[in-house]
């Protein structure tokens, strides 16, 4: 019985008289990756913002490891154990690759009453950051600084700091967005080797990649769940089908 | 350009050697300069202490406070408060109630105010300064809890003794120089070791990336409220060598001109590092009496619209060099043993 990690029950969310996010529910499980697809506009990045906190839901309920974190800040729902990266490159700018994730490293440790000391002097934050740095293959680029790294070596530092969190959970905004094919390449690679510790939702345009590596797909339309399911099962939905009719190939 | 290299978070060895020479210079200075030149260096030590403070909030963690100075009167009319008109008080625990006393201030009203920001933390940070300084002025005596505290109102109040430190006699010129910079160098120093601590860190991270801190688990109003209070104690450490100094508070230490100073102080010398506070502060204070004692042209009177030429100044610094004074002379120290291999 794979183990749920995170688990949404009737999400709404309500821009004025905008459901920009109707009645949405979904499971992550340890172990898998659950795809959430749809075209432009249709309350993806919402609900992505809705799980972590950023917003909160008008109605419905999340719950994180068994614990109901509805409504909760975004920074009590990363402590429960939920990392997220972003659509757009939300990293900081000024900071080394190294500094960027040293400091999502440092957000875990204790360390209270040596809090005079160098920052950069705590090796167990030290190694987390080391570890998250190797496993999103920055390794090379680590002295460098953010601002003057490519786009694509940008969205793997988005993922070194989440993972620099340790977390269980992982929503993943596009993290293909805007990547060469190499680049592409190496991060489903990175992403299937995620996949055996954490549940991951991944909301991704590129039909390649999440047919290789989503257990479970959603597709939205509008703010709402049109199917869900195995990749097999939606790929035979008429609805879906029609919904994406021009738009992509599915 | 990185934020580090734009904010000298890392000071090159040359502004270090820079420094170092200063504080050789300031150490020095009682055995050369007269008494009234050394008390105005004095002064604008203390300044420079205050310009530190608030740059924790405006370079470090990006929090632009119109109304600092509150944090900088407490300070000094604690002293005022707890002084006696006929004997002097111990330098040993009303500097620490000094300091917890304005701590405490910037604690309550950090509370409200850091929960905003940018133009709506400056106003209200400006609205509770505002506050505090119309309470003094507006009242000689104010009853709290069945006791009556003396306030001066719009007159202020005269602090008879300096301080007794026991060991050192402040009353005397020197002693109080001394004593002074060696504030200025704790609190350098202190700073400047928090910077690169792991809260400095995330001070710098909430400057740059506030939303992303949060995401990483961050409670960044704990933070912003830290260094809120922290700043307001500091602030009201030089409040309380102010008034020690001068003997004399009045509402104006509150006041929103004794704020913006220090924000341009801290512009003016370049934010973010402390070091630019300091230069920034002794700048302020060099170029505020070169522009007061500029002989008239005809009727026009140039002294008194030192602040115009100050403005112009400031506007200057920041057109042509955006890191303040600091960045300037790092630049020219940089340029320097290049200039051959250029």
């Amino acid at each position: 019985m794979p183990e749920v990690l995170l688990s949404a029950r009737n999400l709404t969310k309500r821009f004025g008289g905008l459901a920009a996010v109707h009645d949405v529910s979904l499971d992550l499980w340890r172990g898998a990756i659950h795809a959430v697809i749809g075209p432009n506009g249709a309350g993806k990045s919402t609900l992505t913002n809705l799980l972590s906190g950023d917003l909160p839901p008008t109605t419905g309920s999340i719950h994180l490891r068994e614990a109901e974190v509805t409504g909760r800040s975004p920074e009590r729902i990363s402590r429960a154990g939920l990392g997220r990266s972003y659509q757009k490159t939300n990293i900081f700018l000024p900071f080394t690759v190294w500094e960027n994730v040293r400091l999502a490293a440092q957000s875990r440790a204790q360390h209270p009453l040596r809090w005079l000391r160098r920052a950069t002097s705590f090796k167990a934050t030290n190694e987390q950051a080391e570890r998250a740095i190797e496993l999103a293959g920055l390794a090379e680029r680590r002295n460098a600084v953010a601002g003057t790294i490519s786009h694509g070596e940008q969205r793997q530092l988005e993922i070194a700091m989440t993972l620099a969190t340790a977390p269980q959970v992982l929503l993943l905004d596009e993290p293909l967005a805007g990547m060469g094919t190499s680049e592409a390449e190496r991060m489903v690679e990175l992403l299937q080797r995620l996949k055996q510790a954490h549940a991951i939702m991944l909301v991704e345009h590129d039909m390649d990649a999440v047919f290789a590596l989503a257990e479970q797909l959603t597709v939205m339309v509008n703010g709402q769940v049109i199917a869900s399911g195995t990749p097999e099962q939606v790929r035979g939905d008429a609805g879906v089908q029609a919904a994406y009719l021009g738009e992509e190939e599915l | 350009m990185s934020a580090a290299q734009s904010h000298l978070e890392v000071l090159p060895r040359s502004l270090q050697v820079l420094l170092a020479l200063g504080f050789i210079a300031l150490a020095a200075f009682p055995f050369v300069g007269s008494d009234f030149y050394a008390s105005m260096v004095a002064r604008m030590m203390i300044l420079a202490i205050f310009a530190m403070s608030l740059d924790l909030l405006q370079g470090v963690t990006g929090l632009v406070s119109l109304g600092h100075a509150a944090f900088f009167g407490v300070g000094g009319y604690m002293l005022s408060m707890v002084s006696s008109d006929s004997a002097a008080v111990s330098l040993w625990w009303t500097l620490p109630v000094a300091l917890l006393a304005s701590g405490l201030f910037a604690l309550v009203i950090g509370f409200f105010v850091v929960r905003t920001r940018g133009i709506y933390f400056i106003m209200v940070t400006m609205a509770f300064a505002q506050m505090l300084f119309y309470l003094v002025f507006d009242n000689k005596d104010l009853e709290v809890l069945g006791t009556s505290l003396r306030l001066g109102g719009s007159d202020g109040m005269y602090i008879n003794f300096k301080p007794d430190a026991g060991l050192f006699d402040l009353e005397d010129r020197k002693v109080f120089y001394f004593f002074t910079l060696a504030c200025l160098v704790l609190v350098y120093a202190f700073l400047r070791r928090l910077l690169w601590s792991p809260f400095g860190r995330v001070l710098a991270g909430i400057r740059v990336n506030e939303h992303r801190m949060r995401a990483l688990g961050y409670g960044t109003f704990g933070y912003k409220l830290a260094a809120f209070t922290l700043a307001g104690a500091l602030a009201g450490l030089a409040g309380y060598l102010w008034g020690a100094q001068t003997g004399f508070v009045n509402p104006e230490l509150m006041g929103f001109h004794m704020s913006a100073h220090a924000i341009m102080m801290v512009i003016l010398g370049g934010m973010g590092n402390f070091a630019g506070a300091i230069i920034g502060a002794f700048a302020f204070e060099y170029l505020l009496h070169l522009f007061k004692d500029l002989p008239d042209i005809g009727d026009f009177r140039v002294g008194k619209h030192w602040q115009l030429w100050m403005g112009l100044f400031i506007v200057l610094v920041v057109a042509f060099a955006p890191r303040g004074l600091l960045g300037a002379v790092e630049r020219i120290l940089r340029r320097k043993p290049g200039a051959g291999d250029a």
